[in-house]
């Protein structure tokens, strides 16, 4: 995946915030790449957010040794790359549920997720609560996921516009989140890349500080450079004042990586010559 | 009839119903007034004014209204009474709190009081939130320009000293701006609030500044600094 994918992480705690309780972690071998933004008092937002990463990053790349993703699981059929997504973030919700009602210091915490998995020319994204998937392709910068929060279903219920929604007072209440609770619905989705593709996973963070408009504008100008417009995305919500922790992944993709085919495909092929 | 307040009512329910007649939660009894005229819906908080189908209509801003999002200082205008809306705090409930992320987690699965036992602001409301009722206009409040990008204070300018652009001007008015040729040498110009930066973005020369190259990391800019980018020369300088 090296050849097809760039992807550079970056993550800061902000301009108030003493701690960070983001975390992120990516892997272009696997073509892999974690958001969490974690919640709860003292430090258990980062226990949170840590616990999440760190599970579907090493359940993830344990089980991608021995399969392929774009296979599907013996038992259920679904695709394994789809697989992999929503039943670990089930694992990491499991344990961080877990660790939280044994440990009066973790009570309550939990975590937003979004992850993406890209194989087989396409990017499966799986997430839960307001962290956010982006895209730009050509000219066009738009959301992929859509926030679990009551202002998004605010929006989908025609309650308050798109435009009027930048004006809410209830920000960041999030409606699904890893951990609160013994069970969780990770959404799930698969959609196909085209080579010049940008991605951006962000926190909050980001979006809360920047506009839309200048994130896609500065992924525009700067898409030259990645490590740069890393660091200029995170520059921007700090100069805006930078209130929360701020986290980006940027993946670009730089050459198609269709699914290598089987011996069954290349000898069907044989066979039609 | 002279501006008074009459009377504030905190926004303490999820609807509170405005209309003439008494089982109402803020009655105005006045024959323009129809009997159950308008409501105001409380999500947390954000308030929603909602005109019920009412005889004589509503203005909101002196603009009718059916249904409109409130924000801090609106005044609400049913027949010859004024209702402002003042909700002044921040953006979440305390300066602690802001900004953070919390969990607001569906009823059905947990009362409301363990929920907030676990931190979700399940119906927690402000006493900041309150209506004025006044009978006259009310000047409102002038409203603090919501956290304003600090800019630099001058207006910043690239002008191009040689080639065929020569004396071209541009005036610096994005927050970032790239000088240059995708695929050849690019820059990036950074409005920050303490100032200009320069930075390297592609290419396989470094952009220089009065001469000598910047390297990799941003350069701040001063007042008529030269730039050179690819053999072109532009010099930066900052209009009053």
């Amino acid at each position: 995946m090296n050849e097809a994918l760039e992807i550079v992480g970056q993550t800061n705690p902000g301009m108030v915030r003493s701690h960070n309780e983001d975390s992120i972690t990516f892997d272009v071998n696997y073509g892999l790449a974690v958001l969490a933004d974690g919640m709860g008092g003292y430090n258990a937002g980062e226990v949170a957010s840590g616990i999440a990463v760190s599970v579907l990053s090493s359940e993830i790349r344990h089980r991608l040794d021995a399969a392929r993703p774009e296979q599907k699981e013996a038992g259920t059929g679904d695709e394994i790359g789809f697989a992999l997504l929503r039943d670990n973030i089930r694992k990491a919700n499991l344990s961080i549920y877990n660790a939280a009602q044994s440990q009066p210091q973790y009570a309550g915490m939990g975590t937003t997720i979004v992850a993406g998995l890209f194989y087989d020319n396409r990017v499966v994204v799986a997430h839960v609560g307001d962290s956010r998937l982006y895209r730009l392709r050509g000219e066009t910068f738009e959301t992929v996921t859509r926030d679990h929060s009551l202002l998004q279903e605010q929006i989908d219920g025609g309650v308050i516009s798109k435009e009027m929604a930048r004006l809410s007072k209830n920000k960041n209440l999030v409606t699904r989140a890893v951990g609160v609770d013994a069970e969780v619905e990770p959404e799930v989705h698969g959609y196909d890349v085209a080579v010049g593709d940008i991605y951006l996973f962000c926190s909050d963070g980001l979006n809360d500080m920047v506009e839309d408009e200048d994130i896609g504008a500065t992924l525009q100008m700067l898409q030259g450079n990645l490590p740069l417009a890393a660091s200029q995305l995170i520059e921007q919500a700090n100069d805006n004042g930078g209130r929360d922790n701020v986290s980006v992944i940027l993946v670009k993709v730089k050459a198609s990586y269709p699914a290598p085919r089987g011996w069954w495909a290349k000898l069907l092929s044989w066979f039609r010559n | 009839m002279d501006g008074a307040v009459i009377k504030e009512y905190a926004l303490d329910k999820e609807r509170i119903t405005i209309g003439r007649k008494p089982h109402n939660d803020i009655v105005i009894d006045n024959l323009a007034v129809s009997s159950e005229h308008a409501a105001v819906i409380t999500i947390l908080n954000d308030s929603f004014f909602e005109d019920l189908n009412s005889t004589n209509g509503s203005l909101v801003n002196g603009a009718p209204a059916m249904k409109h999002f409130l924000q801090n200082n609106d005044v609400i205008e049913i027949g010859k009474y004024k209702l402002k809306y003042l909700n002044d705090q921040p953006t979440q409930t305390t300066a602690a709190d802001f900004e953070k992320t919390l969990v607001l987690r569906a009823p059905v699965r947990q009362s409301a009081a363990s929920a907030t036992a676990g931190g979700a602001p399940v119906a927690k409301y402000e006493s900041t939130t309150h209506f004025n009722a006044t009978a006259t206009k009310v000047e409102p409040r002038p409203v603090a320009p919501a956290a304003p990008v600090a800019t630099a204070t001058a207006v910043a300018i690239i002008q191009i000293l040689n080639g065929p652009n020569l004396g071209k001007e541009m005036e610096l008015s994005k927050n970032l701006t790239t000088l240059g040729k995708p695929g050849v040498q690019v820059a990036v110009l950074a409005r920050r609030p303490h100032g200009y930066f320069i930075t390297h973005v592609e290419g396989g020369s470094f952009p220089a500044v009065n001469g000598s190259t910047i390297g990799e990391q941003p350069h701040q800019l001063n007042d008529h600094d030269v730039i050179e980018l690819a053999g072109i020369k532009m010099e930066f300088y900052l209009k009053a």
